[in-house]
C-alpha cells in the first residue's frame, strides 16, 4: 500500500523530539488562540507566521507548528462558546446553541469533555479523508492547464463570496480589492513597475502578511475600542471535570455523520469550517426531530457542530494542498505560510515534496492526539486563561503583530501600511464587506493573472480558449451557480442567532 | 443607506482611477503590448460594476460609534503610526511602554491598569523576544540623537519626510 509507505515517511519526519515539542507548543498556543474571544484562528496564525519565519525554522518544522496551532484553535473555539456564550471563533458559533444551555444546567465539565471528544473524532476522520483523497485529487489536477486554473480561481472567489456576505456585490468588490492590490509591484514579464505610483517601497509589491495582520489583528483593536472591552461577560463556573461516557456513547453516530458532512463542506473551495459546523448541526437537528431537544443543551447538539467544524478544518486542507486554492480564511493564511516558505502548493507538491506533505499529515495525527490529551484533563488551565482582560490582551497582540511585521523587513513602511490595512479592515467589516476575499485576492492574484496570461499566449488571444475543456466549463458553471445560488438560498440558510439572556 | 452610497461612490472613484492607471502601465517587447494591462483592467471593470450596484442598492446603515469613540480610535491610529516610525530610532522597550499603555487606556479607560499593562507588556515581551525567541536584534534598545528622532517623525508629515 502506497499510503502506509508514505505515512511511514511522514512519521519519520514528524516523530523527531524537536518536531514533537513544536507540535505540543503549537497545540497549546492554538487552543489559547481559539479560546480567547477576539483572537480567532486566522489572525492568530497570521501573527505567528512572521515570528516563525524570523526564528529560522525549516519548512517542515514551521508547518508542523502552524498546523498544530490551526487544529488547536479549532478545538479552543468551543471553550468560550460553552462557558461564556461567546464563540471564540466563527465556526464555534453553533456550539453556543447547546453548549451554553448545558453549562448553565451545571454540566459545564461534561459539555467541554464531550465537545473535546467530538472535535477529536471529527479531526481524526478528516485527516484520514485527507490522506485518501488528496493524492487522488492531485493526480487529477496534473491535467489542469491555464484555462482550468483560471476558472478554478474564479470558482474559489465565487463560492467564498457567495457564502461570506449578505450582498454579492460587496463580496465581489472585496475580491477585486485584493486582486487589485496583488497587481502592484514589478511585472515579472516586462520587468517594469506597475501601479506603484513611483513609490520605491511598492516595487516589491505589498507583502500579504502585512495585509493579513492589518486586516485581521489591527482591525480587531478598533472593534474592541468601540465596545470598550465589554464582551468579557461573566460566564458559567466550572466545578469538576469527569468523562461523561454515557453521552459519548449516545452521540457516536452523530459524530460520525457530522464528520462526513463537515469534511465535504470543508473541501468545497471557499466554504470552510463555519459552513461545516452549520450543516452538521442542521443535519443532526433534522435527524433527531423535535424530540431531540436541540437548543436546550442536548448532547448531540454539542457533538455535531464540534465534529463538523473540526472535520471541515481538515477537509479545507485538501484543496489548499492539492490545488493551491484555500477552502477558508485560516487555510488562506496557511497558504500564505507555504508561500513564505517557498513551497508552491499544487499537484507537484505531492511528488516533489512528499516529505513535507506526509510530514504534515503525520503531524496532524500527532497534534490531534496531543490536543485530546491536553483538552480533557487540562481544560481548567485554558479556562483560567480566558479571564485575561481585553485591556491587556489586545495591546499585547498589537505589539506582537508590530514586532512580527517589523522583523520581516525592518521597515517602518510596512508597519504604516499595516495600520492602513487595519483601518480599511474596520470600515469594510462595519459595512458588511467580507475581508477574507480581500486576503484571498492578494494571495491568488498573481497566480490567477499568470494563468490568464498563459491562456492568452497559448491561444494567441482567443477568449474562447478559456471555455475550451469540459473541466473548465464545469468550473465556470459551478462558479456562476456558487455566486448566484446564495441569493435564493439566503432565506433558507439563515444562520440562527445565539441565545440571548 | 447613506453609508453604502458614500462607500460605493468612493470605491467607484477608486476603480476609475485604477483603470486609468492600468491604461498607463508601461510595457516592452518581452511582455507584449496588452497582456500586462489586461487583468488590471478586468479587475477595475468588475470593481466599478460592484460599486455601482452598492450605490444603487444600498444596505441599511451599520451602527456607527459615537463621536467620543471616533476620537479614541483616531488617537489609537496616531499612537500606532508614531510607534511605527519610532521603533527604529528608539528601540523596543520605551515606545512599546507608551503605545501599549495608551491602547490599553483606549480599550478600558482606567489609568492604573493602563500603566500596568504598558510596563508589563513592554518588559514581558522584551524578555520573551530577546531571551526565549532569540530576536534580540529586533528588540534592541538604542539612545537616539535629536536629529534621528526628527528624521523618523518627519516620515509622518506629508511632503517633508519619507525616503
Amino acid at each position: 500500500m502506497d499510503i502506509f509507505a508514505n505515512l511511514a515517511l511522514g512519521f519519520s519526519v514528524a516523530l523527531s523530539p524537536y518536531t514533537l515539542f513544536l507540535a505540543v507548543c503549537g497545540c497549546f498556543l492554538g487552543t489559547i488562540i481559539g479560546a480567547l474571544p477576539g483572537l480567532g484562528p486566522s489572525n492568530g496564525v497570521a501573527i505567528l507566521i512572521p515570528i516563525t519565519f524570523t526564528l529560522g525554522l525549516d519548512a517542515t518544522s514551521a508547518l508542523v507548528l502552524m498546523t498544530a496551532v490551526y487544529y488547536g484553535a479549532m478545538y479552543g473555539g468551543r471553550i468560550s462558546s460553552i462557558l461564556l456564550n461567546i464563540p471564540g471563533d466563527e465556526p464555534a458559533l453553533m456550539t453556543t446553541l447547546d453548549g451554553y444551555p448545558m453549562a448553565k444546567a451545571g454540566r459545564a465539565g461534561d459539555a467541554l469533555v464531550l465537545s473535546g471528544v467530538a472535535s477529536f473524532v471529527g479531526a481524526l476522520l478528516a485527516t484520514i479523508g485527507l490522506m485518501l483523497l488528496a493524492p487522488t485529487l492531485a493526480r487529477v489536477a496534473f491535467y489542469f492547464g491555464p484555462a482550468e486554473y483560471f476558472a478554478l480561481y474564479l470558482l474559489a472567489f465565487c463560492t467564498l463570496g457567495g457564502m461570506a456576505s449578505n450582498n454579492q456585490a460587496k463580496a465581489a468588490l472585496a475580491a477585486c480589492i485584493g486582486l487589485g492590490i496583488a497587481m502592484i509591484g514589478v511585472d515579472s514579464s516586462s520587468g517594469l513597475p506597475r501601479l506603484t505610483g513611483g513609490n520605491l517601497h511598492l516595487f516589491d509589491g505589498i507583502d500579504f502578511l502585512v495585509a493579513i495582520v492589518g486586516l485581521f489583528a489591527i482591525a480587531e483593536v478598533f472593534f474592541f475600542i468601540e465596545s470598550h472591552g465589554k464582551g468579557s461577560s461573566i460566564g458559567v463556573k466550572l466545578e469538576k471535570v469527569t468523562i461523561p461516557w454515557k453521552d459519548i456513547m449516545a452521540t457516536k453516530w452523530t459524530m460520525l455523520r457530522a464528520s462526513g458532512v463537515g469534511f465535504i463542506a470543508g473541501i468545497l473551495p471557499g466554504a470552510g469550517a463555519s459552513l461545516g459546523s452549520f450543516l452538521a448541526y442542521m443535519t443532526e437537528k433534522s435527524v433527531a426531530g423535535p424530540k431531540g431537544g436541540f437548543g436546550t443543551g442536548a448532547a448531540k447538539g454539542i457533538a455535531a457542530p464540534e465534529a463538523g467544524n473540526n472535520s471541515a478544518a481538515g477537509g479545507a486542507l485538501v484543496p489548499m494542498l492539492t490545488l493551491g486554492v484555500p477552502g477558508s480564511g485560516t487555510t488562506a493564511v496557511l497558504l500564505a505560510l507555504l508561500m513564505t516558505l517557498n513551497i508552491t502548493p499544487g499537484p507537484t507538491l505531492f511528488t516533489e515534496r512528499a516529505d513535507v506533505v506526509w510530514g504534515l499529515i503525520a503531524s496532524l495525527l500527532i497534534a490531534n492526539i496531543v490536543l485530546l490529551l491536553m483538552n480533557v484533563p487540562m481544560v481548567k488551565i485554558f479556562v483560567k486563561i480566558l479571564s485575561v482582560p481585553a485591556w491587556v490582551l489586545l495591546p499585547g497582540v498589537t505589539m506582537i503583530s508590530f514586532v512580527g511585521i517589523y522583523s520581516l523587513s525592518g521597515s517602518y513602511f510596512d508597519l504604516l501600511l499595516m495600520i492602513g490595512f487595519g483601518v480599511l479592515g474596520y470600515f469594510l467589516r462595519k459595512l458588511d464587506v467580507p475581508t477574507v476575499p480581500v486576503i484571498l485576492g492578494i494571495l491568488l492574484g498573481g497566480n490567477m493573472e499568470d494563468a490568464l496570461r498563459r491562456a492568452m499566449t497559448l491561444s494567441d488571444g482567443d477568449v474562447m480558449y478559456l471555455f475550451s475543456s469540459p473541466i473548465a466549463i464545469g468550473f465556470w458553471i459551478a462558479a456562476i451557480a456558487g455566486f448566484v445560488a446564495p441569493m435564493f438560498l439566503r432565506g433558507l440558510l439563515k444562520k440562527p442567532e445565539g441565545h440571548k439572556d | 443607506m447613506a453609508s453604502d452610497r458614500i462607500f460605493g461612490l468612493v470605491m467607484l472613484i477608486t476603480a476609475v482611477a485604477y483603470i486609468a492607471a492600468a491604461t498607463q502601465i508601461q510595457t516592452n517587447f518581452f511582455s507584449g503590448e496588452f497582456l500586462p494591462k489586461l487583468f488590471p483592467l478586468m479587475i477595475g471593470g468588475v470593481a466599478a460594476l460592484c460599486s455601482l450596484s452598492i450605490m444603487f442598492k444600498p444596505d441599511p446603515d451599520p451602527d456607527w460609534p459615537a463621536a467620543r469613540t471616533w476620537g479614541a480610535m483616531a488617537v489609537a491610529v496616531a499612537v500606532l503610526a508614531v510607534y511605527a516610525v519610532m521603533l527604529t530610532p528608539l528601540g523596543f522597550i520605551f515606545p512599546t511602554m507608551i503605545a501599549a499603555g495608551v491602547l490599553s487606556y483606549q480599550i478600558s479607560p482606567r489609568v492604573g491598569p493602563a500603566v500596568l499593562s504598558g510596563i508589563g507588556l513592554s518588559l514581558g515581551l522584551f524578555v520573551l523576544f530577546k531571551y526565549a525567541l532569540g530576536l534580540g536584534n529586533i528588540v534592541a534598545y538604542r539612545i537616539p540623537t535629536a536629529a534621528k528622532l526628527w528624521d523618523a517623525f518627519a516620515i509622518l508629515i506629508p511632503f517633508v519626510g519619507g525616503h
